[in-house]
């Protein structure tokens, strides 16, 4: 098994290396970079299901180059999930990529491109398998700098430039907790591997623990982009490439959840049942205001990444309930609140990826983001439309697709936290936290229906969506991939729960799959709670008699009304030609909800009217709507104020002169000489 | 395993046969509110007979998706009849699905409404997909803590365990109480009853459920209607249901269902009257007054919950 974990690496590297080599030649690099990044993905993903089904551990010992520190990689189930989820999003973005990287062609950058998105599934797969600080953090700054200069891709525009630099800002600001936390840990315990540090850390008083688990969440909630840390993921997600993008919000965002479970669970053990609560109130925060900004978005691809930090909320609630039980010590319960939240996890990566890709085929197709451009691809881009479709109503939470069931363990674990916690606080907050998914669960709706409505139906909006073509054979094959994967998800849900048996047996101390497997070919999720009394769904019944239920429906249909002619006319528009300025659009569909819930965008609008000398006969009225980003305004522009009037004050130190600086030597030098004997 | 599908194949007939006449009861009270002789109860059935004979006229921009959504609404409410209990508790396919299963079915329905109504590209279709989306975003979490200040109680969501629990007695308590009237807020909204939309009207400036069905004719128009009735019944039902299950069959014996029957359908038309009543009485709300009407809803669905938990049942 090290041999293919060694070959993942190879291959990447060679993919990589290959890559550049070729730069000249931009087929040859473009194909080299894919090819061995599909192959790759094989690899990992085979090794990956292999550990979870056989719950293996697997070391890999790397060789010396440190002095006094043994630098290990372990893969144990949690890491072989992620490598999973990693695996799977790296095949299907491997196979987009063959035929969106030509988008590039022509620029003289093909080479730099592959050589990085292999190096960026490198660093992933580094973070997720590390087992020792140093390695980790690592990892974890090469992981940020090499998706850095992957959003920094199309330099040529300024607003990739801003993106590139706020994105490097709130990654640091991240990181620096992170090395914080960590060294916290290495003081305490004296070790840099994980193994013999969550020894130590787990004896620590609660504290301390309290600390890191600060420190921790910070760090990696940042990188994850919970509400108010999120800023950087809507403005780098989109300048990136769109299968990078696809990648950084499929998959790099949750290698925070990764190192935030490993730390929690694994790490600190057992700790307060405020940390839970605190992540479900971040989780639910972050789920509300993620899909209300994404509602606001005209951009597909800064709607989709907004709509990222909603899925992380979500994924939060799995994960803050999962910490409340296992402090009340009910494993059982824990177990299936984590796999509510991992199970999440895969499928927003699934489905996230998926639209990624779509919106990068819209764009390659129309050289728009703009979703008041688009209109009418459902009949120029068939396929396209239809993954599109798929995986919104996948992120819709309809059922039978995979976000469905995820959503719905989410909803039960909330429910048995109310129900089997004797807490009252929390037996109130849980349910409300249950209704504020179920109205993330409606905007999400209403968000998705204006991403496809809007951009895929009716009439096209501009000449560029009117020329637009079907994309090629090896995007499509790609999505076609993770849209198929989107309704085996959901059908199928105990594949996914016999993968988390092992993951959720080794962190919350009960495995998921004999429990939420009620029966025996059906895949019926029962809930356990003291009641007594059975909770279930199947979500393959559920498919199968939608399925069976259309048939049904158009025998009912022809049974009464016998044969009847279809014929073809003009829309009804009040006797006038129909023309597509007449169409809604995207900001008028969303306008509603930016009215209803006005106290959270503060929105406001001008309208400018020139008129040609007399107010009777107007030339021209141009309408402004925006909302007031609040974090930006009231949060981050106050914290940029203080840093730059401080750099501005400091300044005054820095006079040039030689002379001032040898005094501060001295000074310093004398200073220290006093207090640091 | 015969009378198991018997009841599916029941329930399901039941259900489809009954929900016109519900629909032409309340429409036959409204006219006698406004003391008109109004269309016969029948009428209703007579008009979805005439839609399904009706050649379609569908418009030249519109894409597969406006065909095949009239299909998948009526699916996901024909799916949603089988998990939903009417007149007995047993449900065979119970195991399926649960409330919130029920819940997103509604959902999958009306996200391809609202996609089709977007699809002809006409700005009434699109006005009303949007006005659509708005208002059932804000009422799914309404609905949700209703039904869970209930389902807390019993300890499931599933629903015929539900209407099994409370279907000896009458509950009359405090938390009880707050969240049925929570859910008739509900019902009035989901169902698109005025206050929140008006099913009887057309003019553009009102209209939610009824300009996205604008470019529907024929066999697609009859299938959007017929699934409108059954849909308000299915969530009257919930209502019915959940709160007074009285009188529901828990076994499968003539006697019991008979009673089961006889009571279900006094309740929701005792209902579908109230709702008349309502709407004879009070005009139609300002588009966005509703939310107001809805997080009223919602709190009192959170006092419900409080009380459970703090004043004990």
């Amino acid at each position: 098994m090290t041999m293919i974990w060694y070959s993942t690496i190879g291959l990447l590297l060679t993919g990589g290396l290959l890559s550049l080599f070729f730069r000249k030649n931009e087929v040859y690099s473009n194909t080299a970079a894919y090819l061995c990044s599909a192959f790759a993905a094989l690899c990992s993903g085979f090794l990956a299901i292999k550990i979870l089904l056989t719950n293996q551990t697997l070391i890999v010992m790397l060789p010396k180059v440190l002095p006094y520190t043994q630098v290990t990689m372990k893969i144990d189930n949690l890491a072989g999930y992620f490598i999973l989820v990693i695996s799977v999003l790296t095949l299907a973005v491997s196979v987009y990529s063959f035929g969106y990287g030509q988008e590039y062609f022509g620029k003289g950058k093909i080479g730099q491109l592959g050589f990085m998105f292999n190096i960026f599934i490198l660093t992933m797969l580094l973070v997720v398998t590390a087992n020792n600080i140093l390695l980790f953090l690592f990892a974890w700054e090469l992981m940020s700098l090499v998706s850095f200069l992957l959003v920094l891709y199309e330099h040529e525009y300024i607003k990739v430039r801003n993106a590139g630099l706020v994105y490097l800002i709130m990654t640091h600001i991240g990181s620096l907790f992170l090395v914080l936390g960590f060294l916290i840990m290495y003081q305490q315990t004296g070790s840099f591997e994980f193994d013999q540090l969550a020894v130590g850390v787990r004896q620590l008083s609660p504290e301390l623990k309290n600390i890191i688990f600060i420190f921790m969440l910070i760090g990696f909630g940042t990188k994850a982009g919970i509400v108010p840390l999120h800023v950087w993921l809507p403005r780098a997600h989109p300048a990136a490439p769109s299968h990078v993008s696809a990648l950084m919000s499929g998959i790099m965002i949750k290698t925070a959840l990764y190192g935030l479970i490993r730390v929690l669970f694994h790490m600190l053990g057992s700790g307060s049942v405020w940390w839970g609560v605190l992540i479900l109130i971040l989780g639910v925060i972050s789920a509300l205001l993620g899909v209300l900004y994404a509602l606001m978005e005209q951009d597909l691809k800064r709607l989709l990444a907004f709509s990222s930090v909603e899925n992380i909320g979500i994924i939060f609630l799995g994960l803050g309930a999962a910490i409340i039980f296992k402090e009340h010590g009910t494993p059982m319960l824990s177990a299936i609140a984590l796999t509510a939240g991992l199970y999440h996890l895969f499928n927003h990566a699934v489905f996230k990826s998926l639209l990624f890709m779509g919106a990068g085929a819209v764009h390659m197709a129309t050289h728009t983001r703009k979703i008041n451009k688009l209109g009418g691809l459902i009949k120029t881009m068939p396929w396209t439309a239809l993954f599109f479709l798929i995986g919104s109503a996948s992120i819709s939470v309809l059922p039978p697709f995979n976000g469905f069931v995820s959503e719905w363990l989410t909803f039960q674990s909330l429910l048995a936290l109310s129900f089997n916690i004797s807490d009252t606080t929390i037996k109130i907050m849980a349910p409300v936290a249950g209704s504020a998914l179920a109205l993330t669960g409606g905007l999400v709706a209403a968000c998705f229906i204006k991403a496809f409505g809007i951009s895929f139906l009716a009439l096209p909006r501009s000449k560029n969506a009117e020329k637009a073509r079907e994309v090629n054979l090896s995007m499509r094959i790609g999505m076609g991939i993770l849209a198929g994967l989107c309704i085996l998800m959901g059908i199928f849900p105990s594949l996914i729960f016999r993968l988390l048996d092992g993951v959720s047996l080794s962190l919350a101390g009960a495995g998921v799959y004999g429990q939420l497997n009620g029966g025996a070919w059906l895949s019926v999720l029962n809930i356990p709670n003291a009641s007594g009394k059975g909770i279930s769904m199947d979500s393959l019944s559920l498919g199968i008699l939608l399925v069976l239920a259309i048939p049904v429906v158009l025998l009912i249909t022809r049974f009464i009304g016998g044969r009847t002619k279809r014929s073809k006319d003009e829309t009804w528009n009040c006797g006038k030609t129909l023309i597509p300025a007449m169409e809604y659009t995207a900001t008028s569909f969303s306008n509603p909800i930016r009215i209803i819930f006005r106290y959270i965008f503060w929105p406001s609008q001008d309208i400018i009217k020139e008129d040609k000398g007399s107010p009777y006969f107007t030339k021209s009225i141009k309408y402004r709507s925006r909302i007031t980003p609040v974090f930006e305004e009231y949060l981050y522009r106050p914290i940029n104020w203080a840093v730059i009037y401080i750099s501005d004050k400091m300044g005054s130190v820095q006079s040039g002169s030689i002379h001032i600086y040898l005094t501060y030597i001295l000074a310093t030098i004398i200073a220290l000489l006093l207090f640091a004997r | 395993m015969t009378s198991k599908i018997a009841i599916v194949i029941g329930q399901l007939l039941f259900v489809m046969a009954l929900a016109p006449l519900l629909s032409g009861v309340i429409k036959k009270t409204k006219a006698s509110f406004q003391t008109r002789q109004g269309p016969g109860f029948l009428q209703v059935y007579r008009d979805i007979y005439k839609w399904f004979h009706k050649d379609s006229v569908i418009s030249e921009h519109t894409s597969w998706i406006f065909i095949v959504t009239p299909y998948i609404y009526f699916s996901a409410l024909f799916v949603a009849a089988l998990l939903i209990p009417t007149f007995t508790t047993v449900q065979p396919l119970g195991f399926a699905g649960d409330v919130i299963a029920v819940i997103y079915l509604f959902a999958l329905g009306r996200f391809f409404m609202s996609l089709a109504g977007l699809d002809a590209g006409s700005a009434f279709g699109g006005m009303a997909s949007s006005r659509e989306a708005a208002v059932s975003s804000v009422i799914e979490p309404a609905m949700m803590l209703a039904i869970f200040s209930v389902a807390l109680v019993v300890g499931s969501t599933n629903l015929g365990i539900i209407s099994e629990t409370f279907s000896s007695e009458i509950v009359f308590n405090l938390s009880h109480i707050l969240a049925f009237m929570a859910m008739a807020v509900v019902t009035v909204a989901e169902t698109g009853r005025i206050p929140v939309d008006n099913p009887d009207t057309h003019l553009e400036l009102t209209m939610v459920h009824e300009g996205m069905l604008l470019e529907y004719s024929g066999k697609e128009l009859a299938l959007m209607m017929w699934g409108a009735s059954i849909k308000q019944l299915l969530v009257y039902s919930l209502l019915v249901n959940v709160f007074f299950p009285i009188g529901i069959a828990n076994n499968f014996d003539f006697i019991s269902i008979l009673i089961g029957l006889l009571s279900f359908i006094s309740k929701v038309f005792f209902v579908g009257i109230i709702v008349a009543v309502i709407e004879t009485s009070f005009v139609k709300m300002r588009f966005f007054k509703i939310p107001d009407l809805l997080a009223g809803a919602f709190m009192l669905g959170l006092l419900s919950l409080v009380s459970n938990y703090v004043l004990g049942r």
